[in-house]
């Protein structure tokens, strides 16, 4: 009894001895990112990585409204990344948010697919019966599902095309159901269509901004990041030359300005 | 109140458990036995096999599932050789998912059953000149009964709980592949809290009753 006392006592001198060595060292953040960020931020983050070494980035993607719930639920997010502006005005009403939303990017959805060449493709060939499944983010809590379901309708495909929709969990998955060929095409993100995963798998063609609302893209920085000095580090850095080329490598327009 | 979406849901999710418990059922019975009674070495390998979905995430099981139903994949391949519709996104593919998924959960209380019984019985069957296959009709899947309810309620309840496969491979199509749990979790990425609350305390209700079915009769079951 008295050896397990002893090792105890023990244990916690070393934690309490190590806790603070470890705070003082790392400044770390998370970010919540919605999926159609996932190969610009990956290759900002990298790059911001190789110049503040010691401090640590880490990024977790998703669809903006299953983010924006696990931030309300108190998620440990520092930044959030939407892609959809609504959702980070929506957190910034409700109290969850320390800054008003900004906007960083206007994104483009694009009709992608592995098996044919969806650059010579247009809208209205998703109704022939020789395209099969049509993959598209649930648009209940994507953002890019509900501009893909915007474009349907705005396009009168919707009543034609019901019944070959099938719905990714975020805009990730619904270009992987195209990519493994088990959907023909998938309505994505064109920032996924320039990754290079998937760049060489036959091409995309841009769907017109005029069948969809304006996909603007804002973050916020989160209460819990609100006085983390590394947060704001990563959002100057974001601002510079540098981080914008690969923004705009990945299709994404400044904001404030009409997309290409 | 529930919706006739959440209805949809409950509905298809009953009729997914239900097809793939009885097809387990029918294999689950004589490959239990074979891997009761056999002396072969291909016993490790296959219950191996058989209890791998105990431990593997259902995402790694949804991964190959995809890649091997889509087009590309062997599975995908042969279903288009015969003419058939590649399984991802339909119904039967969520049925063929399921029968990998919850195969152990059937399997494994059959064999136990069929184990505990021991060869005594086929003995006194065989002295009395059945056949082998007559001995385990009338002899063997009698006296593993209890372990075969018990196969059939995991089975049943285990199906009906799944939710990394058909996030994976259904697609979450409403009245085809949209079952309960994914339901669930639309709604509450949705922050749809009163409309999930619905369905996930039915679900908590649902799988207690299961549990409490299945552990009030274990007292008494002898195989079990």
């Amino acid at each position: 009894m008295r050896r397990l006392h002893e090792f105890l006592a023990f244990c916690c001198l070393i934690v309490l001895t190590l806790a603070p060595l470890r705070a003082a060292t790392a400044s770390e953040i998370t970010i919540a990112a919605a999926s159609d960020l996932k190969f610009a931020l990956q290759e900002i983050v990298s790059n911001f990585q190789a110049a503040h070494k010691g401090d640590k980035v880490d990024v977790i993607y998703g669809s903006s409204g299953k983010l924006q719930t696990q931030i309300r639920e108190g998620a440990p997010f520092d930044i959030f990344f939407s892609a959809d502006i609504a959702y980070a005005r929506a957190l910034r009403k409700d109290g969850f948010a320390a800054t008003e939303p900004t906007p960083y990017a206007v994104g483009r959805i694009v009709l992608w697919s592995a098996t044919r060449d969806a650059a010579k493709m247009r809208l209205e060939d998703l109704a022939d019966p020789k395209i099969g499944k049509i993959a598209i983010a649930n648009p209940a809590h994507a953002p890019y599902g509900r501009c893909a379901e915007q474009v349907l309708r705005a396009a009168g495909l919707w009543d034609k095309v019901k019944d070959k929709l099938v719905f990714g969990e975020n805009i990730s998955q619904a270009t992987q159901y195209a990519e493994t060929g088990a959907a023909d095409v998938a309505l994505t993100a064109l920032s996924i269509a320039l990754s290079k995963q998937v760049a060489d798998r036959g091409g995309y063609s841009l769907i017109p901004e005029t069948l969809h609302s304006r996909l603007e893209q804002a973050y916020v920085v989160t209460r819990q990041g609100a006085d983390k000095a590394l947060a704001k580090t990563f959002l100057d850095y974001l601002k510079t030359g540098q981080s914008q080329t690969i923004m705009i490598k990945f299709g994404f327009a400044p904001p404030g300005q009409a997309a290409r | 109140m529930p919706t006739s979406e959440d209805f949809a849901a409950i509905w298809l999710t009953l009729k997914l458990a239900t097809i793939v418990t009885f097809l387990l059922l029918l294999i689950g019975a004589p490959l239990a036995w074979w891997l009761a009674r056999t002396q072969s070495w291909l016993k490790g390998p296959l219950g191996a096999v058989v209890a791998l979905p105990l431990v593997l995430p259902p995402t790694v099981l949804g991964f190959y599932l995809l890649l091997a139903m889509g087009p590309h994949g062997p599975l995908g391949r042969l279903m288009a050789f015969f003419g058939v519709a590649p399984l991802p996104f339909t119904f039967a593919g969520l049925v063929v998912a399921s029968l990998f998924y919850s195969l152990p959960f059937v399997v494994q209380p059959i064999q136990n059953a069929f184990e505990a019984m021991g060869d005594r019985p086929l003995e006194a069957a065989a002295t009395l000149r059945a056949s082998p296959l007559d001995a385990f009709f009338t002899v063997a899947l009698p006296l593993a009964r209890p372990g075969l309810v018990t196969a059939a309620i995991l089975g049943f309840a285990h199906t009906v709980g799944e939710f990394g496969v058909v996030l994976m491979i259904g697609g979450a199509i409403p009245d085809k592949t949209r079952v309960v749990s994914v339901l669930i979790y639309d709604q509450v990425e949705s922050m749809n809290y009163e409309r999930a609350h619905w369905l996930a305390g039915g679900m908590l209700l649902f799988s207690f009753c299961v549990l409490l079915a299945l552990y009030g009769r274990r007292r008494n079951g002898r195989y079990g």
